[in-house]
């Protein structure tokens, strides 16, 4: 048993995935926390109000915060589905004026 | 010592980061800032000799000198103990920043024993500090936290709020199995520097030797046949600014009949 086991192949290597998994994390994370704390709130708020107009799914909006010395830059990156989808959702929720 | 994760070896560091100061003829003290956790007392060897503690003289309650327990093994080392009081709030910013000043006039070096999390014992541990060595195992959950609080550190201690220059920082990779990494299971120290991008001070190896003086209550640089002493030995030095190699990060070299054995152990 032991000496299958010593001629065995070896397990792929974990720690890659370790490393890539931290890498992704991390950028996110290190971007977060240089944000002003009101963003999350902005961002739902904004989500919120296009929501009256067209259904939007949660992931179709980006929020990208950047501050460079004494300038700060607010990026919105919002994704509305396309034109079909949109009457359909139109005509499910009755638009609010 | 600081690290957000609990266990990765800042207690320990703290001790040998101590003592490793102390042998070189640095007046130093160790702080244990664990409040209701109270165990470098323990690694240092000096449990039974605590009377007062860092809460009592916050309060009042007891001189410095009375709290203060001088090593028996080395003369210029000293520990201030933690009360094992529940009370969470019983550190003040104001307090800790007294004794802090106080003990400066007494010694070059005073290190603070850091407890787990982000919360306020972690932040005060780390608030005065000039310097701090950031204790990291090779796995994902420590690295995450070491990178947290890496960021607490740029923006929440003193240097930082009053806008001085920032806390330099020191990575300590520590519990590093190099036959770990070898077989691909655990990090590289290449991986970790990559990931959170700051100086390297020290990779200490995973050692049996580390319980060993746990156990006997003597801080692991004083064994002198211990890999992980050394390596804590060679950190201090690196810390002090002296040029020295990192060793102990490579597989030790094994005949077949060892392999054998620890392919199948
Ligand atoms: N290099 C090492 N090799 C083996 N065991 C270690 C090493 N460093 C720390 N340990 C062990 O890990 C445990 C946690 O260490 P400790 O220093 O108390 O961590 P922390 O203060 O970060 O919670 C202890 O049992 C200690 O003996
Ligand atoms: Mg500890």
């Amino acid at each position: 048993m032991s000496l299958l086991r010593f001629f065995r192949p070896r397990a792929a290597p974990s720690a890659p995935l370790a490393k890539e998994r931290l890498t992704v994390l991390l950028t996110h994370e290190r971007a977060a926390r240089s944000q002003p704390e009101y963003l999350p709130r902005l961002r739902r708020e904004i989500l919120e109000v296009i929501g009256k107009y067209v259904h939007l799914d949660d992931d179709k909006i980006h929020v990208h915060y950047e501050s460079q010395g004494t300038v700060a830059k607010l990026e919105l990156d919002i994704e509305l589905p396309n034109q079909s989808q949109q009457r359909q959702s139109q005509v499910a929720q009755p638009a609010v004026s | 010592m600081t690290s957000g994760k609990g266990g990765v070896g800042k207690t320990t560091s703290a001790a040998a980061f101590a003592a490793g100061l102390a042998l070189k003829g640095h007046k130093t003290v160790v702080i244990d800032f664990d409040v209701g956790l109270r165990n470098l007392d323990l690694v240092m060897g000096c449990e039974r000799r605590v009377v007062y503690d860092f809460i009592n003289v916050i309060n009042g309650d007891a001189r410095l000198n009375q709290a203060l327990i001088r090593d028996k093994r080395i003369d210029t080392l000293a520990i201030l103990p933690t009360s094992q009081t529940r009370d969470k709030d019983a550190l003040t910013r104001e307090g800790v920043g007294r004794v802090i000043d106080d003990l400066k006039e007494d010694f070059d070096f005073i290190i603070c024993d850091s407890p787990a999390g982000i919360e306020r014992g972690a932040l005060l541990a780390l608030y005065y500090a000039d310097e701090a060595v950031i204790v990291t195992n090779p796995e994902v959950s420590s690295v995450r936290d070491s990178d947290r609080i890496i960021g607490v550190l740029q923006s929440r201690s003193r240097r930082a709020e009053e806008g001085m220059d920032p806390v330099r920082e020191h990575l300590l990779l520590a519990r590093y199995d190099a036959d770990r990494v070898a077989r691909g299971e655990m990090l590289k120290v290449e991986d970790v520097l990559d990931i959170l991008a700051i100086p390297l001070v020290g990779i200490i190896p995973e050692s049996q030797s580390v319980l060993k003086s746990s156990n006997v209550g003597m801080p692991v640089v004083m064994d002198s046949s211990s890999v992980a002493g050394q390596a804590y030995l060679d950190a201090v030095g690196r810390f002090l600014g002296e040029t020295i190699e990192h060793r102990y990060f490579k597989p030790e070299r094994r005949g077949l009949f060892q392999r054998l054995l620890w392919r199948t152990a």
